[in-house]
């Protein structure tokens, strides 16, 4: 039982992170309509960014609030100097250009950090367990759910609460229409792209205490963030935080029973919704 | 206030328009008329920039604008109502609406509400749960909403229900009221009659014809020849 308890637990937090991971994917397919195969990278990036502020003694906070700068600026440079001048080429050329930018940016953290990853404690405040009586509850977890949540929030008021949200969900359905208002459609997807990168590295950073970091970790990550994406519904923009935490769960539980069996669950999950219900959970908006 | 001086554009290989010139002054209400595959969406988005303007000049209050993005035609003082309408169907009436409207511009969102009495009772709900009429009646308010100097209105009446075409030519008349500067594609040619203060006839990419309304009224034959099906 508390076993149980304790890896939903861990499945809310976990399931929390990919769905940050994958709201963030979520804004980059629905604005620019490419899947961003960089996005494990700025993941990692945030990661890096968060341990490097961390190491020179920034405050945690400060170093989450990198991780997403960080990631977000480099978002920002992908879009505006490579997707944007490709815009007029094929979709391919533009899916091409994500993964090479993303092996670029992986053999460049290989090359100032090295191969063998780095990890960082949890600051003090957020280290140990909270005794719940039936069972101990990891602070960091709970920060790391936390967090998740309230950057969600605060993503979703954004979109919905804005004038450039209103702008964003407008340019997802009708390009040209948000052009004949004087919008500027290349900055809306710059400012997208960097949201989405954004959130990958505030994902990494969050990460970090929990699970490390390395150049490539980004990978697994992103892979499941396309699972979730996909299980929440491709024409939906938070279909993916509910398919996040459900995922987060599920795989959580899976390694109860069966260990090394609960990644194959989740690919297989994608495979099928893919093939039989490929507007996922939550289908169209 | 608006010109085009021999406007080519193409669709691919294929030519639209052949050399499109007219003019619009400014305060006046240009009906754009022509069959079917006539052109006159072509010259619209090609005037928005939308289509590539091939060759020829458009200037608009004297400056070339032809070769600008659309979001600086735009900003400059034009906006087009598609006749594909382009409702954002999951932002709410009064978000499309206000997501026009550019500061300075005499039309408010409430302003619009009131001008647009039939849509005002749904600003809550999303653009994509109403009526095609009342669709095309949000779309009017979201151009407007950014206080256009000149307003594109591409068949604003097209397919809707009698009770709708008279809510927009309701419009209409307020728009020459205040003397906003329109071009107006429109089939029915008695509507587009009604406000025109002049015409201009398209057949096969190219401006045939123009005319006044006076003279258009006194031989309205001049028109039906190029409107009608050959
Ligand atoms: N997207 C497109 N691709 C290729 N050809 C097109 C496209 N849109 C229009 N055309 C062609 O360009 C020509 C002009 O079309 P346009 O839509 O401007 O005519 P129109 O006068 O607006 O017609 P309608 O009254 O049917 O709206 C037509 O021959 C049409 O077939
Ligand atoms: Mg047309």
């Amino acid at each position: 039982m508390n076993l149980v308890a304790a890896q939903i637990v861990n499945g809310l937090a976990i399931g929390m992170l990919y769905a940050v991971m994958a709201l963030g994917l979520s804004i980059i397919k629905g604005l620019l309509n490419v899947p961003n195969f960089a996005h494990g990278a700025l993941f990692a990036v945030g990661a890096y960014v968060c341990y490097t502020l961390s190491t020179i003694g920034a405050p945690f906070a400060v170093a989450l609030i990198g991780a997403f700068s960080g990631a977000a600026l480099l978002g920002f440079l992908i879009e505006r100097f490579g997707i944007a001048n490709l815009t007029g080429g094929s979709y391919l050329l533009q899916v091409l250009f994500l993964f090479g930018t993303a092996l670029v940016i992986e053999q460049i953290l290989v090359l100032i950090y090295g191969t063998t990853g780095v990890s960082l404690v949890p600051p003090a405040m957020l280290g140990g367990a909270m005794d719940l009586g039936f069972m101990f509850l990891p602070r960091y977890l709970v920060f790391c759910a936390l967090v998740g949540a309230f950057s969600i929030v605060a993503v979703w008021l954004l979109i919905e609460k804005t004038r450039i949200g209103s702008s964003i969900r407008a340019g997802i359905e009708r390009r040209e229409m948000v052009q004949c208002l004087g919008i500027d459609i290349g900055t809306l997807l710059t400012l997208g792209f960097a949201l989405g990168a954004g959130m990958a590295g505030l994902a990494g950073g969050i990460a970090l205490p929990l699970l490390g970091a390395n150049a490539t970790s980004g990978n697994d990550m992103m892979a499941i963030a396309f699972v979730v994406l996909v299980l929440g519904g491709l024409g939906s923009l938070y279909g993916a935080v509910a398919a996040g935490i459900l995922i987060g769960v599920a795989q959580s539980l899976t390694t109860l029973v069966a260990p090394s069996a609960s990644t194959l669950l989740i690919y297989v999950i994608m495979t099928v919704v893919l093939l039989i219900g490929p507007k996922g959970l939550f289908g169209e908006r | 206030m608006l010109t085009l001086s021999s406007i080519d554009a193409y669709y691919g290989q294929s030519q639209a328009l052949h050399g499109v010139s007219f003019d619009v002054a400014e305060g006046e209400i240009l009906a754009l008329l022509g069959r079917n595959g006539a052109g006159k969406t072509t010259t619209l988005r090609a005037i928005m920039g939308l289509n590539r303007v091939a060759r020829g000049v458009v200037r608009f209050d004297g400056r070339v604008i032809s070769g600008l993005p659309t979001h600086k035609i735009a900003r400059a003082g034009v906006t087009l109502v598609p006749e594909t309408r382009d409702a954002f169907s999951l932002l709410s009436v009064e978000e499309n609406i206000r997501l026009g409207y550019r500061t300075g511009s005499p039309y408010t969102v409430e302003r619009l509400l009131e001008m647009f009495p039939i849509i005002r009772e749904f600003r809550l709900k999303k653009g994509g749960e109403l009526s095609g009429g009342q669709q095309q009646l949000m779309v009017m308010a979201r151009g407007l909403a950014m206080g256009p100097k000149l307003l594109l209105l591409d068949e604003p009446s097209q397919g809707l229900a009698p009770i709708m075409v008279n809510a927009v030519a309701e419009v209409l008349s307020a728009l020459r009221r205040d003397r906003l500067t329109v071009i107006l594609v429109e089939q029915n040619l008695r509507m587009a009659l009604d406000v025109a203060d002049r015409v201009v006839i398209l057949e096969d990419g190219v401006a045939v014809d123009a005319l006044s309304r006076a003279a258009a009224l006194a031989d309205p034959a001049r028109v039906e020849k190029h409107l009608a099906v050959h």
